[in-house]
C-alpha cells in the first residue's frame, strides 16, 4: 500500500523530476525510431522508384533527404565500429596477423574514396539485383570507407598501450580474456575512439556527394539524399539551392552533434584515467536526461543484464595462462608465415601490374607520378599558407579561456562541415573572374581541412604551463622573441598533429576539389585527384587503378619517411616534462 | 608440528633476452618457503629482481628455471588462492570503488547478490564505507590504496602479495594503513593465511614482518635471512627494533660491490664497464658536507643518517656507495666513514671542489677516463654517444648501460671533465663559450 505521509517541498520535487526526464528522454527516443524505421522501409522498394520520384531541387524534400542521408551515415559508423573492434583487435592481439593487418590498414587509409567506390559498385547492385538497397549497400559502403581506418588504427593503438599495471591487475585478479577486453580494454580506448568517430563523421560527410550521387562509366544512381540533391542543384545551376543544401547541413550537423557527439563524448570523458587539469569537464543535456530518467534505466535493465550474463559464462572457461619471456620459440612457423605473406604481397602487385601495363604506358605511369607530385605540392603550400594564418590566431585565442570558450566551438563545428557544398560559389567566383584554375581551385582543398590545425593550436595553448607564461613576462620576453621561445615551442607538438590531420585530409580532398563543375562549366586543375576522378568518370578501370595505387604509394611514403619521423622528434624534443 | 606450507619456491631463475644477444639474469636460484601465519618480507634496492619474484608467485610470469609451487602444485597462470596488491594501485578509474572491488568476485562468476554482500564486507572491513560510489580520481592514495587491499581481500585468498603498497603514499598515510593492516592481521580477521611484502624500506620490514629476506643485485639473490621475533605491536623506538634495522644495515653494506673486486677490503676497484648510478652531485655534496659536520664529525651510523636526512635506501645506498668509489667515503658495518679526501671535500670551496672530484673521476672511473682520453686523441674532440653506450651494452641490459651513462655525463659536467649535447647525442670537449 502506497504512503500518504505528507511529502513536502523536496519529496515532491524528487517524484516530479524523474516524471520530467523520462517524458524528454521518451520523446527522443521515439522521435529517432520514428525516423530509422521511416528511412528503412525506403530500402526495399525497386530500384525503378529512383526514376519514378527523382530528387527534386523543392527545399520541402530537403528533411527527408536529410534524414536518410543521415540514416546512411549511422549505419556506416556502426559497421565501423564492428570493424574496428574486430579487425583492430585481431591486429593487436596476435602478432603474426599484425604483421599483415597493420600495413593494410595503412594502405587502405590511403586509397582515396573513389577508387572503393569504382571497383565495388558494380558488386554492391549485383547484391540485390532491382533493388534500392543494392545502391544503398553501395553508398554505405563507401561512407565506410571513409570513416574506419582512423577508428580502427585509434582503437589498436589503444590496445597497445593499456597501462601496464592495470594489465597485471585484471590477470592477478584472473579476468577472463572476455571480461578483460570489455572491463578493461574497450573503456581504456573509449576516449580516442569517440574522437575518432567524430573526425570519421566530418570525412563521412566530406564525401556525402560522392557516395549518394555515384557515376562509374555506365552505372549511374542518384540516392534520395543531401548529396545527391547538392549533386543536381551543381548539374542544374541552381545557387539557391545551394544555400538550402548548406542551410539544411549545418542544422543536421547541429543535431547530430547534440544527440550523438555531445552525449558520447561527455559520456566517455568518465574513462580518462585523470582529469586534465584546467580543462573543463564536457556537459550535455541529452546525457542528463537519459542518466536520470528510470524508463531509459529500466529498458536498459534487461540488456545489461544479458551482457553481464556473458561474464558469467567466460568465467567458466580458464583464464589465460602467463605468457613466457622468451620471444620467438616458434621461430620456423614465423618464417613461414612470412614467406607466405611475401608471397601474397608480391601475387598482389604483379596482379596490379598486369592488370595495367597493357593498358597503360611507361609514360604514362611518370605522367601520373608528376601529377601526384604536383598535388603534393600543392598540400604542403597551402598547409603552410594555413599555418602562417591559423597557428597565431590559435595561440592568442587558446591564451583567453574567454575567446576559446567562443571560438574553439566554431572551429570543431567548420571541421564536421563539409566544405565542399561551397565549392560551387567558388566556381561561380573563378568562372566570372577568368582565373587560373591550376592556382585557384587550391585553396579549396584546405577550405575545411584547416580547422584542424586552428583547434589543434587552440588546445596546445590553452594548456600551456601557467609558469612559463608567467616567467616570460617577468623577464619580459616580448616580440618575435616571445613567440620562438615561449610560445610555439609549447604549442608544436598540437600543432603537428593537427597538421598531420590537415594534410592527409586534404591529400583526399584532392580528388574532389581538383575537378569541379558548376552546371556545363567544368574546372580541372592538373593533380593526382583530377586524374582519378576523370579515369572514374569514364570507368576506365585500369587508369582508376593505376591512380589509386601511385596515391596510395605517395601517401604512405610521406607518412613514413616525413611525419611520422617528425613527430616522433618533436615529441622528444619539446616535451614539457 | 611445523605449520604446513603455502609456497615452495625452489631454485628459481628468471632472464631475459639481451639486445645483443645472450641473457641477462635477473633471478638466481632463488629458494623461498610461505608458511601459514607467516609474513615475509623481501627487502632489497631497486633491480635486486624481488618485483619480478612476487610476479612469479602471482603467476603473471613464468620462470626459465625452477619452481613455484602453491599448496603443493605448480602455479601456472595466476592461481585462484592469490591475490595482489600494486604499488601504483592499479584501479580501474572508470569503476567506482564498489565495482572495483566487485571486479574481482565478477571473474569468480558469483551470483550478484553474494557479489554485493562480499564486497560490502571487504569494503567495511578496510575502512571505506561511505567511498562506496566514489570514483578513484575523487580519492586520495591511502584511501586509493585501502580499495587496492578491498579488491585483494573479497576473493578470500590465501596468500596476499604486496608490491611496495605503502610506497607511492606519504609518510603518515603509510604508516596508518601498515597499523590498520597489521592490527587487522593480528586480531585474525582477514581472511588470508600468508604475506609476502616486498619493500625497499627498511623499518617497514622490520614492522611488519616475521622474516625477511635481504635482496642483493646483479644477478638478484638472496643474500641473507633474517629473522624477526619482535611481538606485535611494535614501536621503531624501541631499542630492540633498532638492533634488528642496524642488524639489516649491517648486513647489506657487507655485500660485496657488484662488478667490483674488493682492494685491500676497502675500496671497489671498477672496470671501464663497470656499472654506475646516478646519484646527483647535490646529493654527494650533501651528504659528505652532513656526515663531516655535528654530530657525526665525519664518521654516521646509516640509519641514523637515514632518518636525519629521510633517505630510503634506494636514495641512500646508491650516495653512499657513489661516496666510496669516488674514494670520499668507506662503507661497512653499517657506517659511513669520510676518508681525508672526504673532509677536505667538505671544507673546500666550490671550484676546489670541482677540480677534486675531477681528480676522483679520472682515477676511479675508468669509463670517465676513457671518454675523456677518446675525445682528447680526436682532432675534432667530438664523440657520438653511441659509441660508448654500444660498449657498455655488451656487458649489461640497455637500461643500465643508459643509467651508467646519465650518470658519468651527470659528473662529468659538475666536474666540467667533458661536455655532451643531447641534442646531437654527442659527447665534446668544449663548452659553449
Amino acid at each position: 500500500m502506497p504512503r500518504i505521509t505528507t511529502p513536502g517541498a523536496i519529496a515532491a520535487q524528487r517524484s516530479y523530476g524523474p516524471l520530467i526526464w523520462d517524458a524528454i528522454a521518451a520523446i527522443i527516443v521515439l522521435g529517432v525510431i520514428v525516423v530509422l524505421g521511416e528511412t528503412s522501409a525506403s530500402l526495399v522498394e525497386p530500384l525503378s522508384q529512383l526514376e519514378l520520384t527523382p530528387v527534386s531541387l523543392d527545399p520541402s524534400n530537403l528533411a527527408e533527404y536529410a534524414a536518410r542521408t543521415t540514416f546512411r551515415m549511422l549505419v556506416a559508423l556502426c559497421l565501423s565500429l564492428l570493424f574496428t573492434i574486430t579487425y583492430a583487435t585481431l591486429a593487436a592481439k596476435n602478432h603474426r596477423a599484425e604483421l599483415l593487418l597493420i600495413p593494410l590498414l595503412d594502405i587502405l587509409q590511403s586509397v582515396p574514396i573513389l577508387g572503393f567506390i569504382s571497383v565495388t559498385v558494380v558488386f554492391f547492385m549485383s547484391l540485390a539485383p532491382g533493388k534500392v538497397l543494392g545502391a544503398e549497400l553501395a553508398a554505405i559502403f563507401a561512407i565506410f570507407t571513409s570513416q574506419a581506418w582512423n577508428m580502427a588504427f585509434s582503437f589498436y593503438q589503444s590496445l597497445r598501450t593499456v597501462p601496464h599495471d592495470l594489465d597485471e591487475a585484471a590477470q592477478s585478479m584472473r579476468l577472463t580474456a572476455w571480461m578483460k577486453f570489455w572491463r578493461l580494454e574497450v573503456p581504456f580506448a573509449i576516449p580516442g575512439l569517440v574522437w575518432n568517430m567524430m573526425m570519421s563523421m566530418s570525412g563521412g560527410w566530406f564525401f556525402v556527394v560522392a557516395s549518394e550521387a555515384i557515376s562509374v562509366g555506365n552505372t549511374t544512381v542518384t540516392l534520395p539524399g543531401i548529396g545527391s540533391y547538392i549533386a543536381i542543384a551543381i548539374e542544374k545551376r541552381d545557387l539557391a539551392a545551394v544555400y538550402f543544401a548548406i542551410g539544411t547541413m549545418a542544422i543536421v550537423i547541429l543535431i547530430y552533434d547534440q544527440l550523438l557527439f555531445r552525449p558520447l563524448v561527455t559520456w566517455a570523458d568518465r574513462f580518462r584515467p585523470e582529469q586534465q587539469p584546467g580543462v573543463e569537464p564536457p556537459r550535455s543535456w541529452v546525457l542528463t536526461v537519459f542518466q536520470r530518467s528510470t524508463l531509459i534505466r529500466i529498458g536498459l535493465k534487461p540488456l545489461k543484464g544479458l551482457w553481464e550474463s556473458t561474464f558469467k559464462l567466460a568465467a567458466t572457461l580458464p583464464a589465460a595462462p602467463a605468457k613466457s619471456m622468451w620471444l620467438g620459440r616458434d621461430r620456423t612457423i614465423n618464417v613461414i608465415w612470412l614467406g607466405m605473406l611475401g608471397l601474397g604481397v608480391t601475387y598482389t602487385i604483379w596482379s596490379i601490374v598486369r592488370f595495367v601495363v597493357p593498358a597503360v604506358s611507361l609514360h604514362e605511369v611518370g605522367w601520373v607520378a608528376v601529377l601526384s607530385s604536383i598535388t603534393l605540392l600543392r598540400v604542403v603550400i597551402l598547409i603552410a599558407l594555413a599555418s602562417v594564418i591559423w597557428v597565431p590566431v590559435g595561440v592568442i585565442v587558446g591564451l583567453s579561456p574567454k575567446l576559446t570558450r567562443i571560438i574553439q566551438p566554431i572551429a570543431q563545428f567548420l571541421a564536421a562541415f563539409p566544405a565542399n557544398l561551397f565549392f560551387p560559389l567558388a566556381v561561380v567566383a573563378i568562372v566570372t573572374y577568368k582565373l587560373n584554375p591550376d592556382v585557384w581551385l587550391s585553396p579549396l582543398m584546405v577550405l575545411g581541412t584547416q580547422w584542424y590545425i586552428l583547434f589543434n593550436v587552440i588546445a596546445g595553448a590553452a594548456v600551456m604551463p601557467r609558469e612559463l607564461l608567467d616567467a616570460g613576462a617577468s623577464f619580459h620576453v616580448g616580440g618575435w622573441a616571445w613567440w620562438r621561445n615561449v610560445a610555439l615551442p609549447a604549442v608544436i607538438p598540437y600543432y603537428l598533429t593537427g597538421a598531420i590531420t590537415a594534410s592527409g585530409g586534404s591529400f583526399n580532398a584532392s580528388i574532389v576539389s581538383e575537378a569541379v563543375s558548376w552546371g556545363d562549366d567544368k574546372l580541372v586543375a592538373h593533380g593526382i585527384g583530377s586524374y582519378i576522378a576523370d579515369a572514374t568518370a569514364k570507368g576506365d578501370f585500369h587508369r582508376i587503378v593505376l591512380g589509386v595505387a601511385v596515391m596510395s604509394v605517395f601517401v604512405v611514403i610521406l607518412n613514413r619517411s616525413l611525419w611520422r619521423p617528425l613527430y616522433h622528434w618533436v615529441e622528444t624534443r619539446f616535451r614539457l616534462d | 608440528m611445523a605449520s604446513p606450507e603455502l609456497l615452495e619456491i625452489d631454485h628459481v631463475c628468471q632472464a631475459f633476452p639481451k639486445a645483443g644477444g645472450g641473457e641477462l639474469v635477473v633471478l638466481d636460484k632463488i629458494d623461498l618457503k610461505l608458511r601459514e601465519g607467516e609474513i615475509v618480507g623481501l627487502l632489497g634496492r631497486s633491480g635486486s629482481g624481488k618485483s619480478t619474484l612476487l610476479r612469479l608467485v602471482a603467476g603473471l610470469a613464468r620462470p626459465v628455471a625452477g619452481s613455484v609451487r602453491y599448496l603443493g602444485s605448480r602455479v601456472q597462470g595466476c592461481a585462484p588462492g592469490i591475490a595482489m596488491v600494486f604499488q601504483s594501485f592499479a584501479l580501474f578509474p572508470w569503476l567506482t570503488v564498489l565495482q572495483n572491488v566487485e571486479l574481482g568476485l565478477e571473474a569468480l562468476g558469483l551470483p550478484k547478490e553474494e557479489m554485493r554482500s562480499r564486497a560490502l564486507s571487504a569494503i567495511d572491513l578496510i575502512g571505506l564505507d561511505g567511498f562506496e560510489s566514489a570514483y578513484p580520481r575523487e580519492l586520495s592514495g591511502g584511501m586509493r590504496q585501502r580499495v587496492g587491499f578491498a579488491r585483494a581481500l573479497v576473493v578470500h585468498p590465501n596468500i596476499l602479495l604486496m608490491d611496495e603498497p605503502f610506497s607511492a603514499l606519504d609518510v603518515l598515510t603509510a604508516e596508518t594503513l601498515r597499523t590498520d593492516l597489521i592490527d587487522l592481521w593480528m586480531g585474525k580477521q582477514l581472511p588470508i593465511k600468508g604475506m609476502i611484502l616486498v619493500t625497499h624500506n627498511i623499518e617497514e620490514a622490520v614492522l611488519m614482518c616475521d622474516r625477511v629476506l635481504l635482496f642483493a643485485s646483479n644477478p638478484g639473490r638472496i643474500s641473507a635471512e633474517i629473522k624477526i621475533n619482535l611481538p606485535h605491536p611494535r614501536h621503531r623506538t624501541d631499542a630492540e627494533f633498532q638492533r634488528v634495522v642496524d642488524s639489516i644495515y649491517v648486513a647489506m653494506t657487507q655485500r660485496a660491490q657488484p662488478g667490483a673486486k674488493p682492494e685491500g677490503d676497502r675500496f671497489p676497484i671498477l672496470t671501464l664497464t663497470s656499472q654506475l648510478r646516478h646519484v646527483s652531485t647535490n646529493i654527494l655534496s650533501g651528504l659528505i658536507e652532513t656526515v663531516a659536520g655535528q654530530p657525526y664529525g665525519g664518521h654516521a651510523d646509516l640509519p641514523d643518517i637515514a632518518s636525519t636526512l629521510h633517505m630510503e635506501i634506494d636514495d641512500l645506498f646508491p650516495a653512499a656507495e657513489a661516496l666510496q668509489i669516488l674514494r670520499f667515503a668507506e662503507l661497512s658495518g653499517g657506517d659511513l666513514k669520510l676518508t681525508n679526501l672526504g673532509m677536505q671535500f667538505a671544507n673546500a670551496e666550490l671550484a676546489d671542489r670541482k677540480r677534486m672530484f675531477k681528480q676522483q673521476l679520472l682515477s676511479c672511473v675508468p669509463l670517465a677516463a676513457h671518454v675523456r682520453k677518446v675525445l682528447d686523441e680526436r682532432s675534432s674532440h667530438v664523440a657520438p654517444r653511441s659509441r660508448f653506450a654500444d660498449e657498455l651494452e655488451d656487458h649489461m641490459s640497455e637500461e643500465d648501460a643508459e643509467a651508467t651513462l646519465r650518470a658519468l655525463i651527470s659528473w662529468s659536467r659538475y666536474a666540467e671533465l667533458f661536455a655532451y649535447d643531447d641534442h646531437t647525442r654527442r659527447f665534446t670537449l668544449e663548452n659553449p663559450t
